[in-house]
């Protein structure tokens, strides 16, 4: 595969796409096909049989995207429709032919000025919801695989590791580490049996952007791995993602032959003397598992636990080889980064955090669903903006990012950048991206209970600080929501967050405490109200965990 | 001595348990990834994939096709949320317990079916008909609060839809 055989691909494609006036795209990503998008989108392939419209009208299934509370969507040339059912069809394809979006009754429509669109910037999600997932050719039209043969035919892998540093990249993960960093010490190792994961391990509830992507856009995450294992000499590549993700799996399985039927994946990629073979490994849900060493461990078919680091994947990773990992954002960085070149990617954000950062946005807001915008953006901006703000005349009160691992961050704080050095100066993290909104009905010591909890369950019992003192910090809050405890209670809970904290073996333990001690920070009284005996004025005993 | 030898030397694999095809498709998993005890859960899956859930014949038989010691294979087994060493009911009810659908109400939507069916999560009524189930997350955050009744994923649920739905699986 030359960059003339790849261009001739994409302008078949493209000319394919053109002699169709229309283009009816359907999401049929995991959100809008859970409210019944394949019965659309059939309906809508019906209708346009019947009609004698099939050279005119190209229904396509794409990606996310993004507004999943409204799904299932359905986008033409010049509107969006939410909420669409398969009765609808006639209607959509009836508006198409003449010419007005406004044809069916009933259709509603997402004006495509809203905030919720207007306000992103996607770089990630650029072909999520535009692209046949499916087809390896839709991809390729829309500047897929270019950065890859680009890479391999006119640069040194040296200089994709400089370009990845110079682009400021961060790991999407949730850590942090810079990802530049992070490719030239695998890079450095020297010539040997080298690896390069995919972590697809999203376990954080409340979280769903990394199976949008590969649910949308797999192509994207391979070209990102397959550019990063000829920067730093890996031959083999695994995708570790969650067996719950059937759809993402089945994408990612199509779009690994599709790419080794072309070339760009396998023996002699570009006819060169790099070959990488990318496999999937089924996770099987295990939440300590996105750490990388228990990862490493799960991958070699192993218990999931981790083991102290240093030496660092970078060195001694799997089966003991220098071992690259990243996550799935950060794979899906990559090609637009050579794209475009490292100043591009260095403009975008703040000055420690570049580029954009997708968001799953769920909980008590209007507008739930993925969302993708630049480092730097408030919490409230995201939360009132593109969320919608909350509904039914309710007051937020807390916004949690992080998972199980980030904390809430009360309504006061909500001014606060989204960078990855902000959030933990207001005592949560980046984490992968879930952004939780609870407004007054939540009552934070049941949600510092909730992921207590979550945290206990996925302890995987190797280190005794998280093993037994996450189960004594959920003794504790138990005993405070049920109202029978003392102050001398929050003492010891806080002693025992500190400990916790301070000792644990991996990222699960280290940061278990952090759900407590930012409620702590912020919602103290409410704390002091359970611990005093009188009600608490949100807790909804009825809806209390069993 | 002589059997110990052969023993040792022969590299014939164990023989299938049975000769339900499905033990067929395990074999076929563990011979693509040469027998290696790294295929442990890989090999796993494909048994709860046929079967629904691993038992003790399909843990040895596991163990020793994969040449790994019958204990790492049960402490793998074990381990792992998604594998089940109890066969599931006829119909499954996944509750998602995922912070959105929490905050949403998934406790109110688990109270109501294990109050209508006698059963706690990870259990099944006496009659095989229903498992109920948790999930961590379904990742339709965007739907909370979410189930999943026999494969079909329920958004935006209240406890009577899913209670309808659930009542529908079982007297279609």
């Amino acid at each position: 595969m030359t960059l003339d055989e790849l261009r001739k691909i994409a302008d078949t494609e493209r000319q394919a796409q053109q002699k169709f006036p229309h283009h009816v795209c359907v999401c049929i990503a995991a959100g809008c096909l859970s409210s019944g998008a394949d019965l659309v989108r059939d309906a809508l392939q019906k209708e346009v049989a019947e009609t004698g419209m099939s050279h005119e009208v190209l229904v396509k299934g794409v990606g996310c995207m993004g507004l999943c509370s409204a799904g299932p969507l359905v986008a033409v040339e010049t509107a969006t429709f939410a909420n669409v059912t398969p009765e609808q069809a006639p209607d959509i394809v009836r508006g198409l032919d003449t010419g007005s979006d406004t044809a069916g009754d009933g259709l509603q429509h997402c004006a495509a000025d809203m905030p919720f669109f207007q306000r992103q910037k996607k770089i990630v999600l650029e072909n999520s919801g535009k692209i046949d997932p499916e087809r390896i050719e839709d991809y390729i039209a829309h500047d897929g695989y270019r950065a890859l043969v680009a890479a391999i035919a006119e640069m040194s892998p040296q200089e994709i590791v400089a370009t990845m540093v110079q682009s400021g990249l961060r790991g999407r993960g949730g850590a942090g580490y810079p990802t530049g960093l992070k490719w030239s010490t695998v890079a450095k190792t020297g010539e040997q049996e080298k690896y390069v994961i995919c972590n697809a391990d999203e376990g954080d509830p409340g979280a769903f952007m990394d199976r949008a992507v590969l649910e949308s856009d797999p192509h994207r995450v391979l070209e990102g791995m397959a550019i990063a294992a000829y920067a730093v000499g890996a031959q083999r590549g695994f995708i570790y993602v969650r067996a719950e993700y059937p759809l993402a799996v089945k994408h990612l399985k199509t779009a690994i032959k599709q790419a080794e039927r072309l070339g760009l994946l396998g023996n002699n990629i570009c006819n060169s003397r790099f070959s990488f073979h990318i496999d999937i490994r089924l996770g099987a849900g295990a939440f300590v598992c996105g750490e990388e060493t228990a990862l490493i461990a799960s991958v070699e078919g192993k218990r999931g636990t981790p083991r102290p680091r240093p030496p660092y994947p970078a060195q001694e990773g799997l089966w003991g080889c220098p071992t690259l990992i990243n996550n799935v954002e950060t794979f899906a960085n990559v090609a637009p980064i050579l794209r475009n070149g490292a100043a591009w990617f260095a403009a975008i954000g703040t000055e420690k955090s570049k580029g954009t950062k997708v968001f799953a946005l769920a909980g008590r807001v209007t507008n739930t669903g993925l969302i993708e915008v630049p480092m730097g953006m408030t919490l409230r901006e995201i939360i009132q903006d593109i969320g919608g703000g909350v509904p039914d005349g309710k007051r937020l009160k807390a916004v949690q990012t992080g998972g199980p691992s980030g904390g809430c961050i009360a309504e006061e704080k909500l001014d606060s950048p989204v960078d990855y050095e902000s959030l933990k100066n207001v005592g949560s993290m980046m984490g992968s991206g879930g952004m939780i909104v609870m407004d007054e009905t939540s009552c934070m010591v049941d949600v510092a209970k909730y992921f207590t909890e979550f945290c206990m369950s996925e302890s995987c019992g190797k280190c005794v600080p998280c093993r037994a003192g996450t189960q004594q910090m959920l003794h504790l809050l138990e005993k405070i929501a049920g109202g029978q405890s003392t102050p001398a209670d929050l003492v010891v809970l806080e002693e025992l967050c500190d400990l916790v904290r301070n000792t644990s073996l991996c990222g699960l333990g280290q940061t278990a405490p952090n759900g407590i001690l930012s409620t702590l920070k912020y919602f103290r009284h409410e704390y002091q109200q359970h611990i005093a005996g009188g009600p608490c004025p949100t807790c909804r005993p009825t809806e209390v965990a069993p | 001595m002589l059997v110990l030898f052969t023993m040792q030397s022969d590299p014939a694999q164990p023989p299938l348990p049975s000769d339900d095809k499905r033990w067929k498709i395990v074999e076929a998993t563990a011979r693509r990834h040469g027998r290696e005890p790294n295929a442990l859960i890989e090999t796993l899956h494909t048994v709860q994939e046929c079967f629904g859930y691993l038992d003790e014949t399909a843990l040895r038989f596991v163990a020793s096709t994969l040449r790994a010691p019958l204990s790492r294979v049960y402490g793998v087994a074990t381990f792992y949320h998604y594998f089940s060493l109890k066969p599931q009911g006829k119909h499954t009810c996944v509750v998602c317990t995922g912070t959105a659908c929490y905050i949403k109400g998934a406790p109110a939507l688990l109270a109501a079916v294990e109050k209508t069916h006698g059963i706690r999560p990870g259990e099944t009524t006496t009659d095989g008909e229903l498992s109920l189930l948790t999930a961590r997350c379904l990742g339709s955050c965007g739907l909370a609060p979410a189930a999943v009744v026999d494969g079909v994923v329920l958004g935006k649920v209240s406890a009577a839809g899913l209670l309808a739905r659930v009542e529908k699986g079982i007297h279609p």
